[in-house]
């Protein structure tokens, strides 16, 4: 075809001597700067898999000059940053946490860590900042506990969890489902409802709540307490006051009554170490409604309160 | 008196045929009713249905259309006229990529509006992101990309071989042989029906059929190269060859499994593992490849030379970077899975020949643009020129984007992000949409005998909105995957992560409303197309002020066919 090359008159450029419907192809030289860059890309790339490793072999691959590998890497950088960090860490896994409100510095460090792993383990269920989720999961920002909120009580439910049945040393209690289960008949289910609206003065005193005073003794009483001032020993809430978990209105309440949702929490012990469950004890404890540690009584202890495995 | 018994015999004969292939058709259809009689899951039972009704439909027009008076006097079809070409194939494809077009954009819009909005979902599963998130992939990639593809490469298979279509009968099959798979493809994904494999998504009878559709087509595109009354093979046929060539073998390796009924929708992957997930990558990244990157540029390689009426810049280019591209690209896949269980030397190779694979790239992008040397003034006067032009920018714009992410240090920063999907719209709204829409407006007057498109001045509008819309979608992407990134990666002093990942999806609503706004102008500017192509197909002309004109030869548009010697 080459018969067919002409000159392009604009670009003063030869044809290729070839036409497909129309198309001619110029004959232009690949421009120089393109071809270089090429090259210089090529030249790169061989003495990055001499560098790096590279190459596939019957048994592994090529190393690299430079004995690279992305796990080495990745320790290297992990084993630095736990060298920075050790002086924090080993205090705080040296100080016993009730003690630690007493180093504020120590205390500090170990609420902003708690912070971080809040925010990878925990908003998920209790939100970002440990709100909670009306109807679903406890607030950590109030000081309404079901099973207690000084640091040490907050470190146990973080390590052992929440009706976890494969283990031993869980917090665990079970409401029954006085509904469900024909405990109670709607009649006294709606009675004792009453009576619970009447002790958190969300109703007057009226018939159905006097009678649902006697149910109350007989059925609530031995977790939640006479006056339903709750009983932290068995998670069993406060129905005194207006913080409901499950909601307060009448609904809400029978059908908690009805059938308990008796929420689970799983223990951290099996996922984080000791020092990370005592930040995150210290960074809900910081939320705003941390206790004092009760003073050491010597009947509870010998209950029960030190065989739990509690330092 | 012999010839009339002849005519008759042959009249007999055709209806034979006739009733052999009606025959058949119903046979299939029961077939298809009895797989989903048997059906053990729903969604394959409704994908039988579909078969059969497909068959059904396919029995109908067999014997509606059947000329049963040529059948009486025993007449012999007229062989087609090897002096026009056979454009059928290439209107409906036009056709369906604008129908598919609208569709996959919407979809894609929708589902930007679910990420701002969660609500958006509807609490359905149909409508869950999930489900609706392949729909919008596949939408545009394989249903709008594919068929445009199909069409274009009808369209330039003949014209630069001056050579009628081989195989027509082929060449329908395989037009409506791939809307068959779009269909049940996109009814699976609704239906939760998934391979779980990135853009490879539908279930093995999908693929099954996919792959006889897919080899019927290079039946027809190489038995039209080799019947070209042209002394070489143009360079645009090297493209599409290679794409379908390519393609067969990546959706053949990548959808190897086992099914765990014939009767069912569920298969499992022949891979486990990191080689699972090494092949799943390999196709994916040569999806990009050999579907969005390869053939589109065998559609640049045609209608930029013809748009401009210019001379393809540079031979030698095109030969260098053809081979260098399809070497290197094949090997790119690994860099999809930087800092994962994949092996380091795997890592390095994918990320090598990804920077290796610049240069070629960029070849197209040099090809197409320098071909406008000596028509730039075209650039102001002829928005079909202009969108090439936007497109070929985009092209290399991505083209450098992709190797320098694929270099670990940007990758560690970029993976998982929202840069990768700014990235990814580049691409595929930049350089595929507006090289595609470019052709659709090439095509559209040609295909039809229609003086000159509806309105040119709609496809300026269209050719703003839709950069415009670009600008917005990959700008908001870009400082949303950026900000992602550095918010993942942020550390305190003390060792700690700052922010949680639910304060970094929070950061990201405003680049949401943004990107999704920027779809908007997008589809709004596809929706100026439809109308466009309708307006034109109904043999409207708009009363304006012209932009540009540019010649056509009616003489010239045909084969060239053998000539009987006298």
């Amino acid at each position: 075809m080459a018969d067919h090359k002409r000159i392009d008159e604009v670009t003063g450029t030869s044809t290729s001597g070839h036409e497909w419907d129309g198309i001619e192809e110029l004959d232009t030289p690949m421009p120089r700067w393109w071809l270089w860059s090429l090259y210089a890309t090529i030249v790169w790339g061989i003495a990055y898999v001499i560098l790096y490793p590279a190459w596939p072999m019957v048994h592994g691959a090529t190393e690299g000059v430079l004995g690279w590998t992305s796990r080495g890497q990745l320790e290297a950088e992990m084993r630095a940053d736990a060298q920075r960090r050790a002086p924090v860490v080993n205090a705080i896994a040296a100080t016993q946490i009730a003690d630690l409100p007493a180093k504020p510095e120590l205390m500090q460090a170990a609420v902003q860590g708690g912070a971080a792993a809040f925010r990878v383990h925990c908003i998920q269920c209790h939100g970002a900042g440990g709100a909670g989720v009306q109807n679903l999961y406890p607030s950590l920002t109030d000081d309404d506990w079901l099973w207690g909120g000084d640091l040490a009580t907050i470190e146990y439910t973080i390590t052992h969890g929440i009706r976890n049945p494969d283990h031993e040393a869980t917090r665990t209690s079970l409401m029954p489902a006085f509904g469900r289960d024909g405990i109670l008949d709607a009649g006294q289910i709606a009675d004792v409802v009453s009576r619970v609206r009447v002790i958190s003065g969300q109703e007057k005193e009226s018939a159905s709540s006097v009678r649902g005073a006697a149910v109350f003794e007989a059925n609530c009483a031995v977790c939640h307490g006479a006056s339903g001032e709750g009983g932290r020993d068995f998670g069993a809430p406060k129905l005194t006051d207006a913080i409901w978990l499950y909601g307060g209105d009448r609904a809400s309440i029978t059908a908690t009554v009805n059938q308990p949702r008796n929420g689970v929490m799983p223990r951290w012990n099996s996922r984080l170490d000791p020092v990370t469950i005592k930040m995150l004890a210290a960074y809900v404890y910081s939320l705003g409604g941390g206790e004092k540690a009760p003073a050491p009584n010597p009947a509870a202890a010998a209950e029960g309160q030190g065989a739990d495995g509690q330092p | 008196m012999r010839a009339a018994y002849g005519a008759a015999e042959r009249g007999f004969a055709m209806i034979d045929e006739l009733v052999f292939k009606a025959g058949g058709w119903l046979a299939l259809a029961l077939l298809a009713l009895v797989f989903a009689a048997l059906a053990v899951d729903t969604p394959f039972a409704v994908h039988m249905v579909i078969v059969a009704i497909t068959c059904l439909i396919l029995l109908w027009s067999l014997v509606s259309r059947a000329d049963y008076g040529a059948m009486a006097r025993g007449l012999l079809k007229m062989p087609p006229d090897e002096g026009v070409y056979d454009d059928d194939p290439v209107r409906w494809g036009v056709l369906a990529t604008v129908f598919w077009g609208v569709a996959g954009l919407a979809v894609g819009l929708y589902i930007a509006l679910q990420l701002a909005f969660p609500a958006l979902n509807l609490g359905l599963e149909y409508t869950s992101f999930g489900r609706l998130r392949p729909l919008h992939t596949s939408a545009v990639i394989f249903a709008f990309g594919g068929n445009a593809l199909i069409a274009t490469s009808f369209y330039v298979v003949q014209r630069t071989c001056r050579a009628r279509l081989a195989f027509p009968a082929a060449a329908r099959f395989v037009f409506w042989g791939y809307q068959l798979f779009l269909v049940l493809a996109a009814t699976g994904y609704v239906m939760g029906v998934t391979a779980a494999r990135e853009y490879a998504e539908p279930e093995w009878y999908v693929d099954l059929w996919l792959t006889i559709v897919w080899v019927v087509y290079f039946v027809v595109f190489v038995g039209t190269i080799v019947k070209r009354r042209e002394p070489h093979i143009y360079v645009a046929n090297w493209f599409y060859l290679s794409f379908i060539v390519t393609i067969a073998m990546l959706h053949i390796v990548n959808n190897l499994a086992v099914p765990a009924t014939i009767f069912g929708s569920k298969s499992y992957s022949a891979f486990a593992g990191v080689q699972d997930a090494l092949t799943q990558w390999w196709y994916g990244h040569n999806a990009v490849a050999f579907f969005l990157t390869v053939p589109f540029l065998a559609m640049m390689y045609y209608f930029v030379p013809k748009q401009a009426e210019r001379p393809i810049y540079s031979y030698r280019l095109s030969i260098i970077h053809f081979w260098s591209l399809i070497f290197l690209y094949i090997w790119a896949g690994p860099h999809h899975l930087h800092y994962t269980a994949l092996p380091d030397w795997a890592q390095t190779l994918g990320m090598v020949f990804s920077v290796v694979l610049w240069m070629p790239s960029w070849g197209g992008m040099i090809n197409g643009l320098m071909t406008l040397n000596g028509a730039w003034d075209k650039i102001r006067t002829d928005p079909i020129i202009r969108m090439m032009v936007v497109a070929l920018a985009f092209y290399g714009m991505a083209t450098f984007e992709g190797p320098m992410l694929s270099v670990k240090a940007f990758n560690s920063l970029s993976h998982y992000t929202e840069w990768t999907i700014a990235h990814v719209h580049a691409g595929a709204l930049g350089w595929n949409g507006m090289i595609t829409f470019a052709a659709v407006y090439y095509l559209v007057p040609r295909l039809w005998g229609r003086p000159r498109l509806y309105s040119l001045r709609m496809v300026n509008w269209h050719f703003w909105l839709a950069t415009l819309g670009i600008v917005f979608y990959a700008a908001s992407m870009w400082v949303a995957g950026i900000m992602q990134g550095l918010m993942w990666r942020e550390y305190g002093a003390d060792g700690y992560l700052v922010y949680s990942f639910a304060e970094s999806v929070a950061a990201m609503h405003p680049m949401y409303l943004i990107r999704a706004a920027g779809g908007a102008m997008y589809l709004a500017g596809f929706l100026l197309l439809v109308f466009n192509v309708w307006a034109t197909l109904a043999g409207k002309v708009r009363e304006e002020k012209p932009m540009t004109e540019t010649p056509y030869n009616a003489a010239a548009d045909r084969p060239l066919a053998p000539v009987p010697a006298e």
